[in-house]
């Protein structure tokens, strides 16, 4: 059922971020389900929403990222990704393609496309309840980027696993292969979606 | 016309609401082209001459006495960029932003005219008198840079001229008297030698140099159709436009068709920048160019015809439309031409909008049946089914030329110059870095190195061939031939020196590409806009690689998906340059270090959101004195 190969002399690390995403495509990967078990003979997972570690300890083989980038912080996790990381996956249609959170890249016919995306959003818009009639703009809160971009237009992706969310089933089977070096992209029938 | 809508310009529009005054003006516009849908463009031409826009309300009033919803003649309203559908100055300066202009000066001149007038390049100014606008080119890249002020051309222009027109113009000085004080006075033939030079550099035999007056047309009437035909298929007469399709066998094919109806289409728009040849023998051999499609006529059986000229040479409408009454009132029009019982034959001219895309055969019937200018789906081919349906020959100016001296001295004359598959003569326009740009008329079969030596233009270090859809050759490959075998050139010869920036040219000529889509297919709408974008990234210097093997790959694929011509060539310049200027790119190209792409530019990516949250970024902005 499985094409995992036996355990290595060294297990192979892995590290996944969430960036503008919803979180499904992580909650994809938990669809691996009890094949998770025998995964996990096989590599270690460093910084990821899953171990909670928000920091490499360590460099890793395989960096999974979910969604594209819409803030400064996302670019920054994403050049960290790239800096730490030997292969880096691009995890679903955000991370591929900008995906839903890229709606806004269609305020084209505007001078300032951003400034009017946040006034409707949280000021003008018709069914919009802020109290305060501002755009939160908290310190902490890292700057928007004037639009949202595809992870392969910030660093170089080697390899994108499609879907929204990817099965478990694609995902488990990339990972499988690219662990005993067998990948060599996907069966038609597995990135086929109706 | 004030209908509640607000213009972003903030110019208050002159008054043409559909208060009884203009409602009647917009239905005499629409009387005097018979309330006829298919004279849609003309309908609008007028409308945009009389309002300088076509207003909301305008387009209501259009629909209802043409029997077309508003968003039809919306649809054809928005196509054109020679119809507004906002409010335009009552003068409207179109530069001319072609490569040949942008490499004369034209930075300069553009400067001149937003000095002057006080707008900027796409600006109208606030009194409503004048638009300042940019255009493809206009068909003058031998006296580069040039302009349209409204229907008149302004060429070789300088800063200086530029400013002093500026100056006349905003004095009130009409835009015709800027060509001549005496413009009422001088002849239609006239008055276009005033705006622009021929500059014929070298006549040839067949259309330049002396031609007996409807000699041809004589001896076509002496003979059936099918001899016409067979004649012009003998001499070997290939479509001069750019495909080279065989002319005989074009017009064989049209006049076996059994139809109601037949047409005969002349396409005068010639659009692809650095072609004017059609421009030097419209205003130079008229009689000619009529005189080829009368012949046309009775080859295929035709009764009614018609000349798209390009909305850019407008400034030859009267003439055109002259030598169109002249002949008329001669009976070489009109019915039992020449005496010949039953051998009708009309013309009627059909201005363009300022359409590149026109110029495809295709998209050229859709804008003469009044439609945007958008290709149609083939086969069938015009010749089965073309304009409203009827079977249609469409040719280029400098076709039925020939076809009409064919017709004089026969197709073995024809048939013993230029070279074996290309027979008799060619008008190359030739512009650029050269001593003497202008138009020669050559014999197919020169060498490239024997054409620069003609015009002066041994120095080239790139020729481009055809425009900006045929391609682009380094001096190793100037030994080869002008022929449709070798160099095929729809007339288009625009030469470069080695001070010029190939990569610059490249560019120009995508965002050409880009600007003139029309947009119907995925392909070339999108795809083009690609591939501009790659190859700013080789002008920027941040271009990886890989990136050689991507233009190659988006290329193949816009080629062989698009609907139709434009998208089949538009990645010519990237692909001929690869090819012929292998150096170009790879002297730019940098392999990633790191693997962040050197394109995303964090700082202008976080820029609006920085002045939005009026805070910098504590990730990015690591200098705190910022």
């Amino acid at each position: 059922m499985n094409d995992l190969a036996p355990a290595p002399h060294r297990k192979a690390r892995i590290a996944t971020a969430s960036l503008a995403g919803c979180f499904g495509c992580h909650m994809a990967i938990l669809d691996i389900d009890e094949r998770l078990i025998d995964l996990m003979k096989l590599v270690d997972v460093d910084r990821s929403p899953l171990t909670d570690k928000k920091r490499f300890t360590d460099r890793c083989d395989i960096g999974i990222i979910e969604g594209g980038c819409c803030n400064e912080e996302n670019v920054h996790v994403l050049h960290d990704f790239r800096r730490n990381c030997d292969v880096l996956i691009a995890l679903g249609q955000c991370a591929i393609m900008g995906g839903l959170p890229a709606m806004r890249n269609a305020i084209m016919h505007s001078d300032a496309p951003l400034r009017e995306c946040l006034d409707e959003a949280y000021i003008t818009g018709k069914y919009i309840r802020n109290t305060t009639h501002q755009v939160p703009n908290d310190p902490a809160l890292p700057l928007l980027l004037d639009e949202v971009y595809p992870c392969a237009q910030v660093v170089e992706i080697d390899f994108q696993i499609p879907g929204c969310a990817p099965s478990g089933d694609i995902i488990f089977d990339t990972l499988a292969k690219l662990l005993n070096g067998k990948f060599r992209g996907f069966e038609p029938e597995m990135i086929k979606f109706d | 016309m004030d209908n509640g809508q607000e213009h972003t310009n903030g110019i208050k529009a002159p008054s043409c609401d559909l208060d009884p005054a203009s409602a009647t003006v917009i239905a005499e516009i629409c009387q005097r082209f018979d309330n006829d849908k298919h004279r849609m463009l003309d309908i609008l031409r007028a409308v945009q001459d009389r309002y300088r826009w076509i207003a909301p309300a305008t387009m209501n009033k259009i629909a209802e006495a043409t029997d077309l919803t508003r968003i039809e003649v919306e649809g054809v309203a928005s196509f054109y960029s020679f119809l507004s559908l906002t409010p335009k100055g009552r003068v409207t300066i179109r530069l001319c932003d072609d490569i040949v202009d942008r490499y004369s000066d034209l930075k300069g001149v553009t400067a001149a005219f937003e000095e002057v007038l006080g707008i900027k390049v796409g600006e109208t100014s606030a009194d409503g008198a004048f638009s300042l606008e940019v255009t493809p080119c206009i068909g003058m890249c031998d006296q580069a840079p040039a302009a349209m002020i409204n229907d008149i051309v302004l060429t070789g222009l300088t800063p200086e001229t530029a400013r002093s027109a500026a100056e006349a113009l905003q004095s009130g000085t009409a835009p015709e008297t800027l060509v001549s004080d005496r413009f009422n006075h001088l002849s239609p033939h006239e008055r276009a030698l005033r705006q622009v030079d021929n500059n014929i550099r070298h006549a040839g035999e067949c259309l330049l140099g002396p031609v007996p007056e409807d000699a041809g047309l004589v001896k076509a009437l002496s003979m059936t159709p099918v001899q016409i035909v067979n004649q012009v298929e003998a001499s070997g007469l290939r479509g001069c436009g750019g495909a080279g399709f065989t002319t005989g066998r074009k017009w064989r094919f049209a006049a076996s068709e059994t139809a109601e109806k037949h047409f005969i289409i002349c396409n005068a728009d010639e659009g692809e920048p650095g072609t004017f040849k059609d421009r030097v023998l419209l205003t130079e051999r008229p009689h000619l160019l009529i005189e080829g499609m009368t012949i046309a006529a009775r080859a295929v059986g035709a009764k009614e015809g018609i000349l798209y000229l390009r909305g850019e040479y407008v400034y030859l409408r009267e003439l055109i439309e002259q030598v169109l009454e002249d002949r008329r009132s001669r009976g070489l029009l009109g019915s039992d031409i020449m005496g010949k019982k039953g051998f009708t034959f009309d013309i009627r001219l059909q201005l363009g909008a300022g359409a590149y895309i026109c110029g495809e055969e295709g998209a050229l019937i859709s804008s003469c049946e009044g439609l945007s200018g958008e290709p149609k789906t083939r086969p069938p081919f015009p010749v089965n089914r073309g304009y409203l349906g009827y079977p249609t020959v469409v040719n280029n100016v400098e076709t039925f030329c020939h076809a009409a001296r064919i017709l004089d001295k026969g197709a073995a004359w024809f048939h013993d110059m230029g070279t074996d598959g290309s027979h008799g003569t060619k008008l190359f326009s030739v512009s650029g870095d050269c001593l003497n740009p202008g138009i020669y008329e050559l014999p197919y079969g020169h060498t490239m190195w024997e054409l620069l030596e003609i015009v002066g233009g041994e120095d080239a270090t790139a020729v481009q061939v055809g425009g900006p859809s045929g391609a682009m050759i380094a001096r190793d490959s100037f030994h080869r031939k002008l022929t449709f075998d070798d160099l095929a050139t729809g007339g288009a010869i625009i030469v470069f020196n080695g001070e010029r920036n190939i990569l610059e040219i490249v560019e120009y000529y995508m965002s050409f590409f880009v600007h003139e889509s029309c947009g119907y297919c995925t392909p070339c709408r999108v795809g083009n806009v690609f591939l501009q974008k790659a190859i700013q990234k080789f002008q920027k210097g941040l271009a990886n690689p890989e990136d050689i093997d991507y233009l190659k790959d988006l290329s193949g694929t816009i080629i062989e998906t698009s609907r139709c011509g434009l998208g089949m060539t538009s990645p010519n310049p990237i692909l001929s340059t690869l090819q012929n200027f292998p150096l170009v790119y790879s002297a730019v190209v940098k392999p990633s270090q790191d693997g962040i792409r050197a394109t995303f530019d964090i700082q202008s990516a976080i820029e609006s959101a920085r002045k939005i949250a009026k805070r910098r970024s504590y990730i990015f902005d690591r200098d705190f004195s910022q």
